[in-house]
């Protein structure tokens, strides 16, 4: 058996302190993560940003495209919506309304976008189209085809 | 004993300086991928080339420009012969005045707004009632309490005083020689009388006068544009990742109040993009000016607007129904929009106090207040909720507020008054 002596013993605090110098640099840098990600974590981890989606109810099978490519902020564009039915068949001459908002800032678009053209083939242009900020959007469409309705929305993340 | 020593000094060694690199990340500021491009989308090379005003043919023709600057400075355009748009839009004042309210033959509701860069809104004053530069210009020409006067007292000034410019921009001037002195469509009731009782013909004639004076101060005014700052220096430096001259361009307060302003403080949620505006309402809850009506700001703007005389769809603008699409898209809804106004530019805000639409905060640190308390507003939805951020942090806000201001990106020829102007 070793005798201990104050030598050993010296060793052996430092090299507590050692560790918890350690675990404190991790909770630190951990915590430091933490606050940085702070932001983008209050927006729901499992949404789903497609730009093609599956009306509430099932009835119509909708996708879109910006005119500019990407979707600017600060920049009235338009869009283009296509309308299949659930069988993937285009969708004529329905009347849909459009609407928007940012759920986590409970404000809506600053413009008032309208239908203002069926295209053909179940393309509609969607005019008057801008958002004034950056963040988490969702898109309302309210579709009316043969005497039925349904809704679809789409999540973007603008930046 | 000996591994044992060794493990135990090396354990010391790495915990000690696993210590020492988390202590030294905490000077330097590391932006994450989501903050440069925040950065990035602040910077004023992102500034794109001005957009044309369909609503406004001679918006980029020089002579226009030449000419509406000398009716920007003129005085005689007023009825006491001493307010000229230059009287509260001051070049050397970031072109507005630096009052609460402002005083033309007599005293404004809300405070003048700098004209810099405001050629990229679709909107125009706080609450947006006029959709074109040259239709805001005509405003306060024919407000009682600004220029005071009226559309045939101008135009008998342009065939006095500047019949050839005006010519041969515009053509030639109808015969006015019949028209009384003062007629127009305002508040004096003489001047009113007189143009009720005018021909069709010739309110037409008098007002396309009008509208062409605005459309040249219009032209004049799509050159002040604002100019780089020492925050876009700092981003193009972020951007090169050269953090040694970016840290000699922004000090760590600076740089800790703009992480705060596109972070934590959500100042970007309205003060976004290369003007750090983003043009639109918005209710912050401003508390109403002392002795003033109470201002419902963008609801009744968004009425006005649409019944404008000179709107984008009046038969006195240059473009095509469809090109107005801020008007067809327009938002009209009145309770939503109800005591919301439109945020000024933030560059160079830190010159231009006091702040808000009757200039109720007299410094950028009861703006900061404001902001961080949220109280009640007086009306409408407000849209701010509390920070709860400490003194200190609303200082280094305010400090890089500060560094957005900067001499404009203008040709010198533009920000003076003309000398041959009497």
């Amino acid at each position: 058996m070793k005798p201990s002596n104050s030598k050993t013993k010296l060793v052996r605090v430092i090299a507590w302190i050692a560790g918890l110098l350690f675990v404190l640099a991790v909770v630190y840098v951990v915590a430091m993560n933490r606050m940085m990600t702070k932001m983008v974590s209050e927006v729901p981890s499992n949404l789903d940003y497609s730009t093609k989606r599956l009306s509430d109810n099932g009835l119509f099978n909708v996708s879109y495209s910006a005119s500019t490519g990407t979707v600017p902020i600060n920049q009235m564009h338009q869009w283009t919506l296509h309308v299949d039915s659930a069988d993937g068949k285009p969708v004529e001459n329905a009347t849909i309304t459009v609407d928007g908002d940012m759920p986590q800032h409970g404000h809506g678009l600053p413009t008032s976008p309208q239908v203002t053209k069926y295209l053909g083939k179940g393309d509609y242009l969607v005019d008057g189209m801008k958002f004034q900020m950056g963040g988490w959007w969702v898109m309302d469409f309210t579709i009316t085809a043969n005497g039925q309705t349904d809704a679809v929305h789409f999540n973007m993340q603008l930046k | 004993m000996k591994t044992k020593q060794y493990l135990s000094g090396l354990l010391v060694l790495i915990g000690f300086a696993l210590f020492i690199a988390a202590c030294s990340s905490f000077g330097q500021t590391k932006w994450s991928e989501d903050e440069l491009t925040s950065l990035h989308s602040l910077w004023i090379g992102n500034l794109q080339p001005l957009p044309a005003d369909p609503s406004n043919r001679f918006a980029e023709n020089p002579d226009a420009a030449a000419f509406g600057q000398k009716l920007f400075f003129d005085t005689r355009f007023s009825s006491n012969g001493k307010v000229a748009c230059g009287t509260c839009h001051l070049p050397d004042k970031l072109f507005q005045d630096g009052k609460p309210l402002s005083n033309g033959v007599g005293t404004t509701n809300r405070r003048a707004m700098t004209i810099i860069g405001t050629a990229y809104s679709p909107w125009f004053f706080w609450d947006g009632r006029k959709d074109s530069q040259w239709a805001q210009a005509l405003g306060p020409m024919e407000s009682a309490v600004e220029h005071g006067s009226n559309r045939t007292f101008y135009a008998h000034l342009i065939a006095d005083n500047y019949a050839d410019e005006y010519t041969a921009l515009f053509g030639p001037l109808p015969d006015l020689s019949n028209l009384p002195l003062n007629a127009g469509p305002v508040q004096d009731p003489e001047a009113a009388a007189n143009w009720a009782a005018i021909s069709k013909q010739d309110q037409e004639a008098v007002t396309r006068i009008y509208v062409n004076m605005g459309k040249s101060i219009a032209a004049y005014e799509r050159h002040l544009i604002p100019g780089e700052a020492r925050f876009d220096k700092y981003v193009e430096a972020v951007a090169k990742n050269d953090y040694v001259s970016a840290n000699q361009i922004l000090n760590t307060d600076e740089v800790a109040g703009l992480k705060l302003f596109i972070g934590e403080a959500h100042c970007t949620n309205c003060h976004n993009g290369p003007l750090f505006t983003n043009n639109d309402f918005h209710n912050t809850g401003v508390p109403f000016a002392k002795g003033l009506p109470e201002d419902t700001g963008r609801a009744k703007g968004a009425q006005q607007v649409m019944k404008d005389e000179f709107n984008c769809l009046s038969s006195y603008s240059d473009a095509q129904p469809e090109q107005c699409t801020e008007l067809n898209f327009l938002v009209a809804d009145s309770d939503k929009l109800i005591h919301q106004f439109k945020p000024p530019s933030l560059r160079n805000v830190a010159e231009r106090g006091p702040y808000m639409d009757a200039g109720q905060f007299a410094t950028l640190e009861e703006v900061l207040n404001h902001y961080n308390t949220a109280p009640a507003g007086p009306i409408g939805h407000n849209e701010l909720e509390p920070l709860n951020l400490t003194d200190p942090q609303l200082a280094q806000i305010i400090a890089f507020l500060k560094t957005l201001s900067a001499p404009l990106n203008t040709d010198g020829k533009w920000l003076t008054k003309p000398e041959d102007l009497p």
